[in-house]
Formats: structure tokens, C-alpha cells, sequence
């Protein structure tokens, strides 16, 4: 067959990839510059936090979908990392006066260290059982810092606010911590977009598909594994640190719930695993759900958040395996192959 | 090229490979048929890594490999194909095969270039931007034939790509596998598909019940009172 031979004969083809780049770049471009001029329209300091609060959770998919949706390895305890992270920035600041653009990076490394020894001993499990030690580990993580005297134990920590501004990442206002968490957020979808690119991307996905298939062109699985899970605990252990001074109070079930882990993957399970910006679209309306549920029915409301989230996953698994992002996409390729009849 | 030497592979009390040699050499096509559980599979698996060999030598191009885990392998030049095609289901043809590519060649670009080329090899160039799902058993046996290829393999061992295909696809499935061969690509093929294999292969070995029990031209092979006897029962 010649190379002329047309290739569009299917109206499955997908536009040619520098077309649909320059589209969706621009597109990236518009979103982030409404999203930075978000703290200048809304001056309301609890629909500001409403918005820092989205953009965190946001961010913590993103991280989770690195190692979940791309490398396919289901992590239901990235609420430890989360922990790690916040209370190394916490701890660092609070005993040693160290500043947390020093404190966050470090708990990133640090959870990804941890998160090395927690790869090394679990990617030999296989789906849910990969998932199951996942939970275990975070488990005992939570319990070790609740019997943890100089963390604060079940006490927790309080960060001192004798001074504010950017070296100390302490505000009294919350538009700085927008554009923290935007900041942060973006940090994420650059990372992701750049793993998604690169070689890494492919092995990634490859090894969720066929593991063994994977091998048999000579993708190790364990050292990539190991490679997705580094930059998603890292990821999600900045997000922590950012969580700590913003809130300037942390204790176990603040940072290190199972609940927390949930949320991370749900937000990437509901907007479309696998997809730059499926984590996105999944916290807007996952934190939409948890605070319209709050506001609705107030503080006996308490757990329906947790029962709509049960509702959504079971809707999702049986509906929509391929989240918000990828139902889209089918009804985009539908329409297409109406078009061409 | 391929040289395998008394393998011997053991599950417990079970042989599922006893005693096992030969050899494959550049751009040869070697057919390995047998009956249903002669352990024509475990041999691949233990050539591409997925099982340690429990004794015996197997060395490509006069490196030992035995032992080596699968992707150690695929980069010492094994490439293979599976009975199901294992396609990346999440993928395009294209970066199906794309995947294979970046084994030599880190660089997405170049990977892509590479991948178009072993598409129009094995005539699934109309395909590449499909999901890999949505090509038939046939197409998908193909493209995986071409992920193998991307990795630049010295032997490709094939299992089974002709099972399951009619008449019209078998001669596409055959042209392929010339084309390898006359790359100068040792192939072996497991297959149970005997009208093929037989008119292509530069030599047949016959297993039954792990043992090799012929060694030979594809007319010396189907002539052998042995190996008759193990297809028809004695």
C-alpha cells in the first residue's frame, strides 16, 4: 500500500495532532487567564475559599491520576502522602523556622521516598490487591501519627501566625491562596502534560492496559511504576503542604482520612481517568455536591456527602466507565460519524 | 542466531519442557507444532523470560539469556507475539505500535515515523488512527506483529497468528511473515494451523509431551511414523 493511500477512511480518525494542539492550547490559555482573574470578580471570602477549595482538590486528582488513570495502579491511600506532606512543611516551619517554599518541596521528596518503599513492596500486587495494601498502609500511617508526640498525636499542630506574607505563606486575605492553589494546580497539569508526551506516557498506559504485553517490548514494570508513583506522591504531598497553611491547623483525620484518598480518586474516576483534565472537571462537581450538601442540610447533613459520592461511583461504574471527559468524547466522535454518513 | 540447548522446564512434579534443543538462525522460519499441551508455549515463555528455564542453555547470538525477566529479553533482541494479541486496548494502531518503538529510540517523533512505516508492513497503514479494539482478530494479530517488529527484534517468536483466521487472512498472515523473514529475522512460530505454517517453514520441530520428537524439513516431518502417531494417537 502506497503512503498516499488516504487514512481518514474511518470516522473514528481523530483530528491531526498539531491542529487539535494549537486549538487546545489556546483554549488552555482562555481558561487560565479567567481563572486568574477569578479573586478580582468574587470578593466574597467564602466563595473564594469555595474556589481555592476546588482548585486543591483539583490538583490532588490530577497528582492521583498520574499513578490511577494513566498507570492504572488504583491507590486508595494517597491521603498518607497528603499527611506527609503537611506535616513536613508543618514541622519545619514550626520547630526549625524554615520557610515552606523550602518545607513543601521537602515533604513532596519525602512522601516519595516513602512512596519508593510502598512501591517496592506492593507493585508486585495486582489490581485490588494493590488497592487493598494501599489502604492498609495509609491506615497505619494515620495511626502512627495520632500516637506521635512530637506531631502533635491526635492533638494535632497549630501554625503560629506571628508573621504573614509570601516567605511565610501565611495571608489574611484568601485571593493569595488562589493563586497558590492555581499556581500549584497548573505546576500539576504541566508535570502531567509532560509525562502524557513523553515516551513515559505510552509506557504508562501500556502497562495499564497489558502488563505483559508491556514487557515484551521491554517496559519494566516495577521501575515505571515506580516512576508514575513518584510524581504522584510528590504531587500530592505539595498539595498537603499548601493544605497545612492554609488552614494553619492539621491533625490526623484533617489530612490523613481515608475519606481523603476516596476524594482523590473519585475526582479523577468521575471526570475521566487517564485524561489531563478529567480530574478537573470531576473536583468542580464533587466539591460542588460536598458543599451544596453542607449548605442544604447543615451540620446533620453530616455523611451525605459520603452517600452521594457511593451514589456517583456506582452510577459511574455502570454508566460512564470512561468519566465525564470520556462520555464527551464518545458523543463527539457519534456526532462525527453522523456527519459523514 | 536463537540456540536452544537441553531446556528443561518444571511446575512442581509436572515437565512441561524436558530435554529440549535447537536451533533458529537468521532469517530462517522455523515452524514448533505439536498436539494440545506438547508445552510449545511454556518453550516461548522460557525463550522471552516469562519463565526461568529449571535447566538447559539459551543464548541469542552467543549471549546467554536464560533467566532474564521478559523486558531484559526484549531489549537482548527477543521479540514476540501472544496467542490472544494482547493489543493496548486504551491506544490507537499507531501508538500501539509506537510503544514498541520507543525501546531503541526514546523520542515520541521518531516513534511515530517508525510506527506508520511497520503499519504499511504488515497493510495496516488505513488503520493507524483506529482504537486498537475496534480492528478485528485479524488486523489485531497483524499490529501486534508490527509492536514486535518496532522493538528491531532478532527472532520473533509467534504464537499462533494464523489460528482462528479464514482462508484469505491466513495468505495475508503468510506474506507477513515472509516479508520478516526475508528481513533477515529469524522467526519461530508456534502454530496449529499445519497448512501455513508447512509451505514456509525452513524447518518444523515437533514436540510431544515436552520432548522434541522431530527435527526437520516440513517433508521429513510429515512423513515421520513418530509424529504421525502423536497427531492420530497409536
Amino acid at each position: 500500500m502506497s503512503s498516499l493511500a488516504p487514512k481518514a477512511d474511518d470516522a473514528l480518525t481523530v483530528p491531526p495532532i498539531s491542529r487539535r494542539l494549537g486549538r487546545n492550547a489556546a483554549i488552555a490559555l482562555a481558561v487560565l487567564v479567567v481563572a486568574a482573574l477569578v479573586p478580582q470578580v468574587v470578593t466574597s471570602p467564602s466563595r473564594l475559599n469555595l474556589a481555592v477549595l476546588i482548585l486543591m482538590a483539583a490538583q490532588l486528582g490530577v497528582a492521583w491520576n498520574i499513578l490511577g488513570g494513566y498507570a492504572g495502579q488504583i491507590s486508595l491511600g494517597h491521603a498518607a502522602f497528603f499527611g506527609v506532606g503537611s506535616y513536613t512543611a508543618t514541622l519545619l516551619f514550626m520547630n526549625f523556622g524554615i520557610s515552606p517554599w523550602i518545607g513543601i518541596p521537602a515533604g513532596g521528596l519525602l512522601a516519595a521516598l516513602i512512596g519508593g518503599v510502598v512501591g517496592w513492596s506492593c507493585f508486585k500486587l495486582k489490581g485490588h490487591y494493590f488497592a487493598m495494601a494501599t489502604i492498609a498502609i495509609a491506615e497505619i500511617v494515620q495511626i502512627g501519627f495520632n500516637n506521635w508526640e512530637y506531631a502533635g498525636a491526635a492533638v494535632g499542630l497549630s501554625l503560629p501566625m506571628t508573621e504573614r506574607g509570601w516567605r511565610v505563606m501565611i495571608f489574611g486575605d484568601k485571593a493569595s491562596y488562589y493563586y497558590l492553589a492555581l499556581g500549584l494546580l497548573v505546576l500539576s497539569l504541566a508535570v502531567n502534560f509532560a509525562i502524557e508526551r513523553s515516551f513515559l506516557g505510552y509506557y504508562f498506559r501500556a502497562i495499564k492496559d497489558e502488563p505483559d504485553a508491556a514487557r515484551s517490548v521491554g517496559v519494566g514494570l516495577t521501575i515505571f511504576k515506580q516512576i508514575a508513583l513518584f510524581a504522584s506522591s510528590f504531587l500530592t504531598a505539595m498539595g498537603g503542604g499548601l493544605y497545612a497553611f492554609k488552614e494553619l491547623y492539621i491533625d490526623p483525620p484533617s489530612v490523613l482520612a481515608t475519606g481523603l484518598s476516596i476524594k482523590m480518586a473519585l475526582s479523577a474516576i468521575l471526570g475521566g481517568v487517564g485524561t489531563l483534565f478529567g480530574p478537573v472537571v470531576g473536583a468542580v462537581i464533587l466539591t460542588a455536591i460536598e458543599e451544596g450538601s453542607r449548605a442544604l442540610l447543615g451540620g446533620s447533613g453530616r455523611g451525605t456527602d459520603l452517600i452521594l459520592y457511593a451514589l456517583i461511583i456506582i452510577g459511574v461504574a455502570i454508566f460512564y466507565p470512561r468519566g465525564v471527559i470520556g462520555w464527551l468524547l464518545e458523543r463527539r466522535d457519534r456526532k462525527a460519524r453522523h456527519a459523514a454518513r | 542466531m536463537l540456540h536452544v540447548e537441553r531446556v528443561t522446564k518444571r511446575f512442581g512434579g509436572l515437565v512441561a519442557n524436558e530435554d529440549v534443543s535447537f536451533d533458529v538462525e537468521a532469517g530462517q522460519i522455523v515452524g514448533l507444532i505439536g498436539p494440545n499441551g506438547a508445552g510449545k508455549t511454556t518453550l516461548f515463555n522460557c525463550i522471552a523470560g516469562y519463565f526461568p528455564p529449571s535447566s538447559g542453555s539459551i543464548t541469542l547470538g552467543g549471549t546467554d539469556i536464560a533467566g532474564l525477566r521478559p523486558e531484559q529479553c526484549a531489549k537482548a533482541g527477543i521479540g514476540r507475539t501472544f496467542q490472544i494479541a494482547r493489543t493496548f486496548v486504551s491506544m490507537t494502531a499507531q501508538q500501539n505500535v509506537m510503544v514498541g518503538a520507543l525501546l531503541r529510540d526514546r523520542s515520541v517523533r521518531h516513534a511515530r515515523a517508525r510506527a506508520d512505516e511497520l503499519l504499511e508492513f504488515v497493510d495496516l497503514a488505513r488503520c493507524a488512527d483506529r482504537p486498537a479494539g475496534s480492528l478485528t482478530i485479524s488486523e489485531q494479530r497483524r499490529l501486534a506483529v508490527a509492536r514486535a517488529l518496532a522493538t528491531k527484534p532478532r527472532v520473533l517468536l509467534m504464537d499462533e497468528v494464523m489460528a482462528g483466521l479464514n482462508p484469505s487472512e491466513v495468505r495475508e498472515a503468510v506474506r507477513v511473515v515472509l516479508r520478516i523473514r526475508d528481513q533477515g529475522i529469524a522467526c519461530l512460530i508456534v502454530e496449529h494451523v499445519l497448512e501455513g505454517i508447512m509451505p514456509i517453514a525452513d524447518r518444523i520441530v515437533v514436540l510431544d509431551y515436552g520432548k522434541k520428537i522431530a527435527d526437520g524439513t516440513p517433508a521429513e516431518v510429515s512423513s515421520d511414523s513418530v509424529v504421525i502417531a502423536a497427531y492420530l494417537g497409536d
